[in-house]
């Protein structure tokens, strides 16, 4: 398997106070990691280096993707402002598309029949000229997976995906992802609380606290000192 | 009957009319994204920092358009990098630019002694308009429109989610520059109509308004370009017949339509 993200010694810190130390790893095309740790460890800040959205004071992520350009399928965490935002769910999924075309950007065909396969993969046809504001938490998160794939098809990065969703909600969603990454090998690389389901679905696993504390395959992480004080 | 007949035979109220619909579309276009990135209040700041700059370009006779133009673009520019910076809070910042301003102006007015009538820059007038204002307009108005027409789609990104947007490879920083800094000079143009307190109504109104009934962004665009010329026109016509300030006249429709709006939404939420 090729190497499709190295991450190089990253550091970020907001106002002189560093919320990552040196962190440096490497994914493989369809890995699917969970990025572990308590709350304030710097994992959204880790994420969010990596994709270019915050500065790094040192080090930095190098993406390996097919076409040479960065596209990465992010899903971020849902602001409050977001929650009221007047988009339907067809508007919203197309939009991804965005990132591949050049200008003038107009849809045609080939954007229209990518939204509606992801959307009929995620099984949210039916809804695309809802407000996205109207769905349930777990609607929302589908079909902002859905813009993620037309962003991507090669790797998923999602911040906290299932925070605020309700069990079966969750389950759902992981199953999508899960679909994803055997089916179509897409790459996951997931931000998690949720240890139970970190353990079930992850192949690997980054412990983060500030520094690397582990990096590997979910069994190792299972043996090692640092999955006690999480799982407990 | 009256009223279209002035509008089409008096070249003063042709050319208010005129250009209070090309800023009425452009600030309905613009208020969109500014009123669901939560910084309306760009517009207010930028309209008292407009204020500011022309009293002091009237006291030192200098040509007011060509002086303010570029002093508000400027300050956009800050007030939009003032606002993604997180130790300074966006909203304080705008509030203590804007009084500023707002003071420097009034001082250097007295100072000047010039006989610009204040109330009529505060709450507008169309009788203020110049030809200079018209030559500025309609270019201004069609790089809006045509800025939103061909790229809609990355504006609708860039103001729905900023953070899929930069990881997926949009050049946010530019939409958000160029929203800005067309907001400054639509903000500048309307100001002589709209007056210093009103004119952040015409930005704020149309978007608001329609997102009262409408679920969709598309449907919001349209619809704020709509509300926003109909709402001219009848404040327009409301102020030819009742002899109040124009600015005014607007707003009051525009605050009219928005409760109309409101409980149509209400109405058609509840079925």
């Amino acid at each position: 398997m090729s190497v499709i993200l190295k991450a190089d010694h990253i550091c970020v810190a907001y106002e002189g106070k560093k919320v990552v130390d040196h962190v440096s790893f490497e994914v493989e095309h369809g890995d699917y990691l969970c990025i572990v740790g308590e709350n304030g460890t710097g994992k959204s800040s880790l994420v969010k280096a990596m994709l270019g959205l915050v500065p790094t004071c040192c080090g930095k992520a190098v993406f390996n993707l097919k076409n040479g350009k960065k596209r990465i399928g992010y899903l971020p965490q849902q602001t409050l402002l977001q929650k009221d935002f007047p988009a339907s769910v067809g508007e919203t999924v197309i939009s991804g598309c965005l990132s591949g075309m050049k200008f003038p950007k107009i849809y045609r065909k080939a954007e229209k029949e990518l939204a509606e396969t992801y959307m009929k993969y995620l099984d949210i046809y039916d809804l695309r000229h809802k407000a996205t504001r109207d769905l349930s938490g777990g609607q929302r998160q589908r079909v902002l997976l859905a813009r993620a794939l037309c962003a991507a098809d090669e790797i998923l990065v999602l911040d906290e995906p299932v925070s605020g969703l309700d069990t079966n909600a969750a389950r759902d969603l992981y199953s999508c992802l899960e679909k994803l990454n055997r089916e179509k090998n897409i790459t996951v690389i997931m931000i998690s609380h949720d240890m139970n389901s970190a353990m079930k679905y992850a192949a690997k696993i980054l412990h983060l606290d500030t520094k690397l504390l582990f990096f590997g395959k979910k069994e190792d992480y299972l043996l090692s000192i640092h999955s006690k004080k999480l799982l407990s | 009957m009256d009223f279209i007949k002035a509008v089409l035979t008096q070249p003063m109220i042709t050319r208010g009319a005129v250009i209070g619909i090309l800023v009425s579309l452009c600030a309905a276009l613009l208020g969109v994204c500014l009123v669901l990135k939560r910084c309306s209040m760009i517009g207010d700041g930028l309209s008292h920092v407009a204020f500011g700059t022309l009293s002091i370009a009237f006291a030192l006779n200098a040509a007011p358009l060509l002086i303010t133009i570029p002093v508000v673009m400027l300050t956009a520019f800050i007030l939009l990098r003032l606002s993604e910076s997180s130790s300074i809070k966006g909203d304080s910042a705008i509030a203590l630019i804007s009084s500023t301003a707002l003071a420097v102006g009034v001082c250097a007015a007295s100072i000047g002694n010039i006989s610009i009538d204040v109330n009529s820059y505060m709450f507008g007038s169309i009788w203020l308009v110049g030809r200079e204002e018209l030559y500025y307009c309609i270019p201004l108005a069609i790089v809006v429109i045509a800025v939103f027409v061909l790229c809609y789609h990355d504006i609708f990104l860039v103001t729905y989610d900023e953070d899929f947007a930069k990881a997926s490879g949009t050049k946010v920083g530019f939409y958000k520059t160029v929203i800005a800094l067309l907001t400054a000079l639509v903000v500048v143009i309307g100001m002589r109509i709209m007056g210093t307190l009103l004119i952040s109504s015409l930005v704020i109104f149309p978007a608001l308004t329609s997102m009262r009934v409408f679920k969709s962004f598309r449907g919001v665009i349209l619809c704020s370009v709509a509300v926003s010329a109909v709402c001219f026109v009848l404040g327009l016509a409301l102020s030819y017949y009742s002899e109040m300030p124009t600015g005014a006249s607007i707003v009051v429709v525009n605050a009219v339509v928005f409760a109309l709006f409101s409980a149509i939404g209400k109405f058609c939420g509840k079925k």
